[in-house]
């Protein structure tokens, strides 16, 4: 017995003093809390499956609350400090801290989210959300009876507008009658303001109300008033199990397994720019509610299907601008760089950008 | 019976100037206890907020720099707001002052870009300072005007600024190479508006260094100056001070504009040097964290010097200790707040005593018999 305890103790002592050391460090850099049922709930489990991937060989650490300002500089640059070779940077707003730190670090690998800028050591990566956007446009068109369809949106940046557009197509084509109501607030994460948009599109006549803000008070409203949602960023129908119909759901964990076994392999490299939908698994459709009738489920999951596969692509024509002015010719596609750009409402959307 | 909490007649200086000294202490005890009751060693933790930011090799040499970066803006606001506190004036608005400082002064340079010239910098300093004066001035006169409550209009202004930030994030200052992500130019790439280190790799820019002459300027002024007095009187016997003359109207407008154009100032120097940008998350709270420094420095201006840096050694070590052990961030930020709990605890303590009174009733008769 004696002799098992101090065997314990040994190799406890070896396990501190890192004997087992791990091969690697990778760092992940938040800007609210994992717990917040939604964009950093993802990413943290993106984390944990590296952790579980390569086991005892990657060390894992994260820096939750951490402002997209000077402290993202300070926080990444701790990092790297500390040793860390690879840093996964997940708000846009780290943009440029990402890109200052980087050139202070030429041998540590970073990757941002959802920006713009790539270095030497800087990859960027994200996600087609907009192809989840078809899908659930098209079940919102199939559910709402009023024939309105509420939308808070966060910033008026090409992501959401490209989102609200491609939710709208679907409607549309789903539901010709369908018209949409879009409330800004500028911010991605207020639960108050989120709730009370909610509640002025809902006694506007909304019955299903779609959201690009990250919290989970929209779905609760919704519960409440007996109309339907949808999850972002997570499955939400733990706040709304009648309004939730089902999740866009952000599928980070395969691209950072990908990306860290590059990194260990010597294969990584910078100025890579990664932009995965449906198909590669970035984005995935939630389970569906069964409040949805079971054609027009099947209708959601060939749509899904069909983008996963290439078959169909959320922007094809004939499509019109806003003010009327052709966008895409018939059977045209949306080109890359117009969709990262886009500034503009198609034609039906009622109402301005706010500029 | 019942706690009684009297003044002491003679207060120790070797307490008063231990105080903050035991309250780091017991923080240190409190906050080890709580890292433990984590399954995070405590030694381990208390060094990395602590030691490390300042003396170890890894660290040490980038993060020494960065916790005179983090501290000058808070001294800055800090210093402002202490004297209004003194007269019982409550600024809680300073981080709305903080954002129109900023906004004006990134407004002129951003009109300005690419001009060359030396005029820039001062201009927007300038235009800092008005900004936050302008933004002060709202609930200072209503007060005077309407007597409204400054600690509501000026909090409220804060949601107003963050408004107009926003707006100008995604609007009027937006970077027009910016493909249409918000934010606006990098102001710290543009040498004429530019707030750099002056020696490398010290941290010392321009806000630093304004920071250190407003500490001796307004530690003058507190000690010497007229004003300096009157808002003490104010502070602490304002119907004495109304009779010595001292007009309240007067002294609500210079420290309101004081706490607004400091605060303003140091959104301005925040923002052409570690911030580089205007964006919607520029303000990161330094106006409401202020708010503590200037009570931990006991509202002078060389306590607010020291409660700023250690404040900023929180906040520089609390990141190393987040991600080395995993501590979450709310951790932290309990910890934080136990400081402030101690040094306001033990400060309470020196100055006063708590007697367990058990006759307490017996006690006022006879006092109402005396009288």
């Amino acid at each position: 017995m004696k002799i098992l305890k101090i065997f314990s103790l040994v190799l406890s002592t070896f396990v501190v003093s890192g004997v087992f050391a791990s091969d690697m460090k990778v760092g992940f850099i938040y800007i609210g809390p994992p717990g917040d049922h939604g964009w950093n709930y993802q990413h943290d489990v993106g984390r944990q499956a590296v952790d579980e991937a390569f086991g005892g060989k990657v060390e894992t650490v994260f820096q939750e609350n951490v402002p997209e300002s000077a402290d993202a500089e300070r926080v990444m640059t701790q990092m790297a400090l500390s040793g860390a070779d690879m840093i996964f940077a997940t708000s846009f707003g780290y943009m440029d801290p990402v890109i200052n730190v980087a050139k202070k670090f030429p041998n540590v690998k970073f990757e941002h989210a959802t920006g713009y800028k790539t270095a030497d050591n800087v990859s960027t990566y994200s996600a087609r959300f907009y192809e989840g956007r078809t899908v659930i446009g098209h079940v919102a068109g199939k559910m709402t009876k009023s024939n309105k369809i509420g939308y808070v949106a966060s910033y008026p940046i090409p992501e959401v507008v490209r989102g609200i557009n491609s939710a709208y197509l679907a409607a549309k084509a789903a539901n010709p009658n369908v018209e949409f109501k879009v409330i800004w607030i500028f911010t991605w994460y207020d639960p108050a303001k989120e709730a009370d948009a909610a509640k002025t599109l809902i006694q506007q006549g909304a019955d299903v109300i779609m959201q690009h803000v990250d919290s989970s008070a929209i779905m609760t409203v919704a519960e409440e008033a007996g109309v339907y949602a949808f999850g972002q960023a997570s499955d939400m129908s733990e706040f709304g199990p009648n309004a939730h119909l089902t999740a866009i759901i952000n599928g980070w964990a395969p691209y950072y397994v990908k990306r860290v076994q590059q990194a260990m392999d010597g294969t990584w490299k910078g100025g890579e720019q990664t932009f995965d939908g449906i198909g590669a698994g970035m984005v995935i459709i939630g389970n569906m509610s069964d409040k949805i009738p079971a054609n027009v489920r099947k209708e959601a999951q060939d749509l899904a299907n069909g983008i996963a596969s290439g078959d169909i692509h959320p922007f094809t024509g004939p499509v019109n601008k806003q003010d009327g002015s052709p966008w895409l010719a018939s059977g045209e596609t949306a080109d890359i760089g117009t969709l990262l750009g886009m500034n503009f409402y198609v034609e039906g959307i009622e109402g301005d950008i706010p500029q | 019976m019942m706690l009684k909490i009297e003044p002491r007649k003679n207060r120790s200086n070797f307490l008063e100037v231990s105080a903050p000294i035991i309250a780091v202490f017991l923080t240190m005890i409190f906050g080890g206890v709580l890292f433990l009751s984590m399954g995070k060693n405590p030694f381990e933790a208390i060094k990395l907020i602590f030691w490390d930011p300042i003396m170890s090799p890894t660290f040490s040499e980038y993060s020494r720099p960065q916790l005179v970066i983090k501290a000058a803006p808070l001294i800055l606001i800090a210093l402002g707001l202490s004297f209004g506190f003194r007269a019982n004036i409550w600024n809680i608005g300073a981080e709305g002052q903080y954002i129109m400082g900023a906004l004006i002064s990134g407004s002129i340079g951003l009109a300005l870009y690419p001009l060359d010239s030396m005029f820039i910098f001062p201009l927007m300093i300038l235009g800092g300072i008005i900004g936050g004066i302008f933004w002060a001035m709202i609930p200072a006169i209503l007060k005077i005007r309407f007597n409204t409550n400054e600690i509501l209009v000026s909090l409220m202004l804060v949601y107003v600024a963050e408004q107009i930030l926003a707006l100008a994030s995604v609007g009027f200052l937006r970077n027009p190479e910016g493909l249409g992500f918000p934010g606006s130019r990098d102001l710290s790439k543009y040498p004429s508006a530019a707030n750099p280190e002056l020696i490398a790799n010290s941290g010392m820019h321009m806000g630093v260094i304004f920071s250190i002459i407003a500490v001796i300027v307004l530690t003058y002024f507190l000690i010497y100056h007229r004003l300096g007095f009157q808002i003490k009187l104010l502070g602490q016997a304002p119907k004495a001070s109304k009779f010595s003359g001292v007009n309240s109207n007067y002294i609500i407008i210079f420290c309101l504009g004081l706490s607004g154009g400091l605060a303003g100032v140091a959104g301005m120097f925040e923002l052409t040097g570690p911030a580089g940008l205007i964006n919607i998350d520029f303000n990161v709270g330094y106006g409401f964290t202020a708010i503590i420094v200037a009570f931990l420095g006991r509202l002078h201006p060389i306590g607010i010097l020291f409660a700023g840096l250690l404040m900023s050694l929180t906040y520089v070590g609390g990141e190393l200790a987040q991600f080395m052990l995993n501590i979450p961030a709310a951790a932290i930020q309990v910890f934080q707040g136990m400081l402030l709990f101690f040094l306001l605890s033990t400060d309470l303590l020196v100055s006063y005593k708590i007697s367990l009174n058990i006759s307490n009733l017996n006690n006022k008769k006879l006092k109402s018999m005396k009288e």
